[in-house]
């Protein structure tokens, strides 16, 4: 630690404004800080701050997504090997699934995080945090059997147009996760939907054993075949609860997202009033739709609803970004609300693909300032009237 | 006093080193100094030149922009320097005291006989009027301007705060007449007390309306006081001063003098001797801190409060609106891989570090600032810790980007760097909050006068 703090010392000259490399400064100053929180103090206003700062907080949300990310490669593993027919243990599912899953992770990493290095190199800026939970995000929205080279494509755009070019960490309309995942349903759409994506070696033809369909549970709703969303069958409550179904890496498992969503919630980081009313939203626009009853997937439990898709997924960890939604305390109940039925209604309309939460998520990223706009609006008018109380 | 009035948002944060009800024995130091640099918005002009004799209470400099405002010794002595920085700006008039006590008199008068103009003319000539504000912009007041009201706040929530009541204990009778100036002035005086304190001295005075207030920091803040009792809208202002300022206001009315005597408090988690001094305003620390700090560490002295003080050195001066001296450690180390080690022990408003296991009673600050300047990203942190029915993070933007109209529909007139202090120190972004309303207010100031 000692001897890591001296090699940063001893680089910093080379680095300061006039120095050599003061190119690199930004560079420096990102890896310095990821090792030491930098030694500068309060120079004016207040002279104590609260411990909490941008790192941390990120660091927090990514520890939430651990849960789901390795619930996530477990199921990878366990999928392939139910699709093959072939008993496995548990550690060779868990080594299948790493075999698939960490290499998308590193591509993600790796690609938004130079990125972000080069932007803020050239604007001469520190190296912002956000990509953090990006970076883990992207990987858990996608199907495993994507091919690396879309990864690093959809990072890319989604670091560069998704969040530098309105500014950076902060300043982004969308979630930059949620705009990769939107590039490649729209561009490779092949890749991101059907029955064969969403179990690794599928698209590859291996072998599938009688009964098995690498089809997600809503794929089989939207195509009529409900058989295994009775009790016992393979897309029943609590499968669908634990997470043993097929799906993106890391939204199957509705159980290891709700420990994300506790540390979120507990430690203060994840705004519980966005997830609750994201889950409120789509439970009232699930109980609409089985009165209706029209077609299977409104035929579906209002609470199996939420365990299907990446539901939990999104409410926990996509809505509740604070940057994409509402900031306004009132505006958050609204903001959760509508993104909840409006993923329930996209999933059970949409003819082309079986799901929603993506789309609501974004387009309810769009209308965020709207409704903030309002909740402001409606705080200025109180005030006045206030004003005209007191003349 | 009828209703209790409740605030909920704040925060108490529970600083290592809160003083104790007692006096502590310190000299009086050599060197005093008033700081132009404490009144926002004041361009001074020199009067007295360096080497004249001065007694407590001769005009050393005054406002450019309004003559009438003027700034007085507070003793007698000679004085010393005018310590300039940058492109000649006078930050410091410094006096050096010769011990004997020398002031100018002014004539002792009964407030009831004079008229407000009279009585406007006595704080002016006497160095009073600065320490009379107004909300909005918390700046020195215009006397031709009428207020709505005038508020004192009868306590001070902010981190190791003086106790108002032990201050003023034995100068009941020069807070009364000091109200009762005040009430010639504006005769709608309103106090703000703490609802569980016995606070005698406040719920015994003549002429005043008073509140009781009950919640955490900033409840003790005028301006949060304001807000909840009557709050300020467009074109409304409401005068403001602290309770010591009204004794020294009273003390002209029956003594005839200026009176810059001050009791404040020296607190901290690096102080020896903790405790309430007797002391003037302008006064040099060093005669509190020296020998008196437990380490030889790098320290932060602070003139006031942690949040809202001014960082000045261990020989620097008492600022002109304080009453309190806190020392707590500088912080300038490196921390390692803070963002990913469990944080026993420290402080935050979330839970993101392991402390919420072991939560101690009280917590040793430094001024580190734990963390780089981002861009806004975390929502909701504001809001939790000011008690008010403003939208803080909308009216910083509307700030930022220079829109005075969304500045004042969003509430910039109700609010005091003080009062969204404590929204900085939540911020996990280190915006500097404080000096971004500032600039709004000056903005304000600048285009609307």
């Amino acid at each position: 630690m000692k001897a890591l703090r001296n090699l940063f010392d001893n680089i910093k000259p080379h680095v300061q404004k006039g120095a050599k490399f003061e190119k690199l400064h930004s560079t420096y100053d990102a890896l310095e800080t990821l090792f030491f929180v930098p030694n500068t103090t309060n120079k004016n206003g207040v002279h104590v701050r609260d411990a909490v700062d941008l790192k941390r907080t990120m660091a927090i949300v990514v520890k939430a997504l651990i849960p789901a990310l390795l619930f996530g490669i477990w199921n990878t593993g366990y999928q392939h090997f139910l699709s093959l027919g072939v008993d496995a243990s548990f550690w060779e599912m868990i080594g299948h699934g790493a075999l698939k899953v960490l290499p998308i992770v590193i591509v993600s990493y790796g690609v938004g995080l130079g990125i972000e290095f080069m932007f803020a190199q050239i604007r001469g800026h520190e190296v912002q945090e956000g990509f953090l939970v990006s970076g883990m995000l992207i990987p858990l929205v996608l199907p495993v059997d994507i091919p690396l080279w879309m990864v690093a494509v959809a990072t890319a755009f989604a670091v560069v147009i998704g969040k530098e070019v309105f500014g950076g960490t902060g300043m982004n309309i969308w979630n930059p996760a949620l705009v990769a995942r939107a590039f490649l349903f729209f561009a490779y759409p092949s890749k991101m939907s059907g029955d064969k994506v969403w179990v690794s070696g599928l698209s590859k033809g291996e072998g599938i054993v009688d009964g098995f369909s690498g089809a997600t549970a809503l794929g089989d709703a939207a195509s009529g075949n409900m058989a295994k969303f009775a009790d016992g069958g393979a897309f029943d409550i609590w499968h669908s609860f634990v997470g043993m179904i097929p799906g993106s890496i890391g939204e199957t498992s509705t159980l290891a997202i709700l420990i994300g969503a506790i540390i979120l919630i507990y430690t203060g980081i994840g705004n519980w009033k966005i997830m609750t009313s994201v889950f409120a939203g789509g439970y009232i626009m699930g109980l609409l739709f089985n009165l209706w009853g029209a077609n299977e997937l409104m035929q579906v439990d209002a609470v199996h609803h939420l365990l299907l898709g990446g539901f939990a997924f999104g409410a926990v960890f996509m809505a509740t970004d604070p940057v994409s939604a509402t900031r306004t305390e009132k505006g958050k109940w609204i903001y959760g609300f509508l993104i909840g039925m409006l993923a329930i209604m996209v999933r059970v309309f949409n003819p082309a693909y079986p799901e929603g939460v993506m789309l609501a998520i974004l387009l309810m990223n769009t209308f965020a300032p709207l409704i903030d706009h309002y909740v402001v609006q409606g705080n200025i008018k109180r005030r006045l009237k206030r004003a005209k109380v007191a003349a | 006093m009828s209703e209790v009035i409740k605030i909920k948002k704040g925060l108490d944060i529970q600083l290592a080193g809160k003083a104790d009800k007692v006096f502590g024995q310190a000299e009086l130091p050599e060197l005093f100094a008033v700081k132009p640099t404490d009144f926002h918005g004041v361009v001074p002009k020199m009067v007295a030149k360096v080497g004249d004799k001065v007694k407590a209470g001769t005009v050393l400099f005054f406002d450019k922009n309004r003559p009438e405002v003027k700034f007085v010794s507070p003793v007698s002595g000679e004085l010393a320097a005018v310590n300039r920085g940058e492109r000649r700006k006078i930050l410091e008039v410094v006096v050096k005291a010769d011990g004997s006590d020398e002031k100018e008199s002014f004539e002792t008068a009964k407030p009831a006989d004079l008229s407000k103009e009279q009585i406007v003319e006595k704080l002016q000539a006497a160095g009073l009027w600065p320490f009379i504000r107004k909300r909005p912009y918390d700046v020195i007041a215009d006397a031709n301007e009428t207020p709505k009201a005038f508020f004192i706040s009868g306590f001070d929530t902010a981190p190791l705060a003086p106790d108002m009541d032990f201050v003023l204990s034995g100068q009941e009778e020069a807070l009364q007449a000091g109200i009762d100036a005040i009430r010639q002035l504006c005769d709608n005086v309103h106090v703000g007390v703490q609802h569980d304190a016995a606070s005698k001295v406040f719920n015994n005075l003549n002429g005043v309306t008073v509140h009781a207030f009950n919640g955490p920091h900033p409840a003790g803040n005028v301006g949060i006081q304001i807000h909840h009792t009557m709050p300020i809208n467009k074109g409304e202002v409401v005068w403001v001063a602290q309770p010591q300022e009204i004794v020294a206001i009273g003390k002209l009315f029956t003594e005839g003098i200026y009176d810059a005597n001050r009791i404040a408090v020296l607190a901290g988690s690096e102080v020896e001797k903790k405790g309430y001094y007797r002391t003037k305003v302008g006064a040099s620390i060093s005669t509190l801190v020296k020998n008196n700090v437990k380490t030889d560490d790098n320290l932060r002295y602070i003139s006031g409060n942690v949040l809202t003080g001014t960082h000045i050195e261990e020989d620097g001066y008492l600022g002109a609106y304080h009453s309190q001296v806190t020392v707590i450690p500088e912080g300038d180390y490196y921390e390692f891989m803070g963002w990913a080690m469990p944080g026993f022990g420290k402080f935050s408003l979330s839970r993101s570090f392991y402390s919420w296991m072991c939560k101690k009673k009280e917590y040793r600050l430094d001024a580190n600032m734990h963390g780089g300047l981002r861009s806004f990203v975390v929502s909701g942190e504001y809001d939790k810790v000011l008690p008010m029915d403003i939208l803080p993070e909308f009216l910083f933007r509307a700030i930022l980007v220079e829109d005075i109209d969304k500045m004042e529909q969003l509430g910039i007139y109700e609010l005091a760097e003080e009062d969204i202090a404590l929204c900085e120190f939540a911020c996990t972004s280190k915006q500097p909050l404080q000096a971004i309303l500032r600039k709004g207010i000056d903005l304000m100031i600048k285009e609307l006068s």
